[in-house]
């Protein structure tokens, strides 16, 4: 040692002759000290240094399982976003083709009634047509008559008799009806 | 150093490699050692304390989630022992893990303050291991008393043996169940001791001129061993206190 002087050596040597560990007079000395240094030891990690340690551990611990936790959780959460997605791309298509088909059958309803609405047109105007065709022809009838009569009024007069007229008339009207 | 002071007796040629481990007072000239004196030893134990201070609470002081240098190397040295005491004791020895730590800290400090030339060496001393192993030897009695009560002596009644050699085997084991005091702290401080003293020797052969290559090449590679010693010793007493405290929890062979 450093610090052992002369005189001190001698005087360790002459009490200790062989190991200074079996110098039983130093026994109580190192052992009060390393009873205090134990104590000071134990005081310090068991108040200190080990809980501190022990919660940087925990907390890392936490930290590592929370990360993975969200990593997991923002897995998910993309995942459900892209079948909101596809979904949401499903649900337009189906939208939109039902529009679409919407939007057919009332362009077709629209046609049917037009058509419809055409059809009874053409229908009322035939009507009409044929009414008028039927007055026409009534028209015609009458004066087919009329002139038959007056035909058959000139053809007596000139054959030499007397005309009397409602007796041809009658005449006329039979045989037309005949 | 110490070895100047007989000199010129043997011509030349002076060993006194266990002058190293001689306790004296830090302050005041006498050779009398009072049990509160201030002593080397009391110095070098107050460094191991301080050493453990500064490593585990000074090293943790910032709490990184992300460590830096010295925080690493101090959990590294909290999950060692915590896995230590978890993996030979079980859950209920955690415990004991401020209790186990504290005696790895001291001594794994104090062998490596004690690798520093011209340091005194608290763990190579009996006085000093002695006191370890009994603590650990009482703790452990206590505990196993306390736990199983009775059944604690169980330890020494091996149940698995044929019984006519159970009083034979309880008897061996009552004897290795005492002697572990004794091997506990003798394994440590002669260690730490005969590592020292063997440098101190090889340092003493430095004298001759021829040698002294030899010598120094013989001192750095003790040197070498005595660091792995001063970590494995110090690893070796921690787990043994480990096994015994784990006879003491679970008594059953």
């Amino acid at each position: 040692m450093a610090t052992v002087t002369t005189s001190d050596g001698l005087a360790e040597a002459a009490s200790t002759p062989g190991m200074p560990q079996l110098n039983f007079d130093h026994w109580g000395n190192q052992i009060f000290w390393l009873i205090l240094a134990l104590i000071a030891t134990y005081l310090i990690l068991s108040r200190v240094a080990l809980p501190r340690i022990g919660a940087v551990l925990a907390e890392r611990q936490g930290t590592i399982t929370n990360d993975i936790a969200a990593a997991e959780d923002l897995k998910v959460k993309a995942k459900e976003a892209e079948a909101a997605y596809d979904k949401a791309l499903i649900d337009a298509r189906a939208e939109a083709q039902q529009i679409v088909a919407q939007a057919k059958a009332n362009m077709q309803a629209d046609l049917d009634a037009e058509m419809a609405k055409a059809d009874a047109e053409i229908a009322a105007q035939v009507a009409e047509s044929e009414k008028a065709i039927a007055e026409i022809r009534a028209g015609a009838m009458e004066n087919v008559q009329a002139v038959a009569k007056d035909t058959a009024e000139a053809l007596v007069a000139a054959l030499g008799g007397t005309a009397d007229a409602t007796t041809v008339d009658a005449a006329v009207d039979a045989r037309m009806k005949g | 150093m110490a070895t100047t002071t007989e000199g010129a007796e043997t011509g030349g040629l002076e060993f006194h490699p266990m002058d190293q481990f001689i306790v004296s007072p830090l302050f005041g000239e006498s050779g009398s050692v009072a049990w509160y004196t201030i002593t080397n030893a009391t110095f070098w134990m107050a460094l191991a304390v301080l050493a453990t201070f500064a490593l585990l609470v000074l090293g943790s002081a910032r709490r990184s989630v992300v460590p830096g240098r010295m925080q690493s190397v101090a959990e590294l040295a909290y999950g060692f022992i915590h896995k230590m005491v978890e993996d030979i004791c079980g859950k209920e020895g955690l415990k004991f893990f401020p209790y186990i730590m504290t005696l790895f800290m001291f001594i794994v400090m104090a062998n490596f303050l004690g690798l520093i030339p011209t340091a005194f060496t608290p763990t190579s001393h009996f006085s000093v291991t002695v006191v370890l192993a009994l603590a650990v030897f009482i703790t452990v009695t206590v505990v196993g008393f306390v736990k199983n009560g009775a059944a604690f002596l169980s330890l020494f009644w091996v149940s698995s043996a044929p019984l006519a050699l159970r009083p034979v085997l309880a008897i061996i084991e009552l004897i290795s169940y005492f002697v572990r005091p004794v091997s506990h702290s003798i394994r440590l401080a002669g260690n730490v001791m005969a590592g020292h003293a063997v440098i101190k020797v090889f340092a003493g052969f430095a004298a001759i001129a021829v040698i002294s290559p030899v010598s120094v090449v013989a001192i750095t590679a003790m040197y070498g061993l005595e660091v792995l010693v001063a970590f494995i010793q110090a690893y070796v007493f921690t787990i043994l206190t480990c096994v015994y405290l784990k006879d003491a929890l679970h008594p059953a062979h």
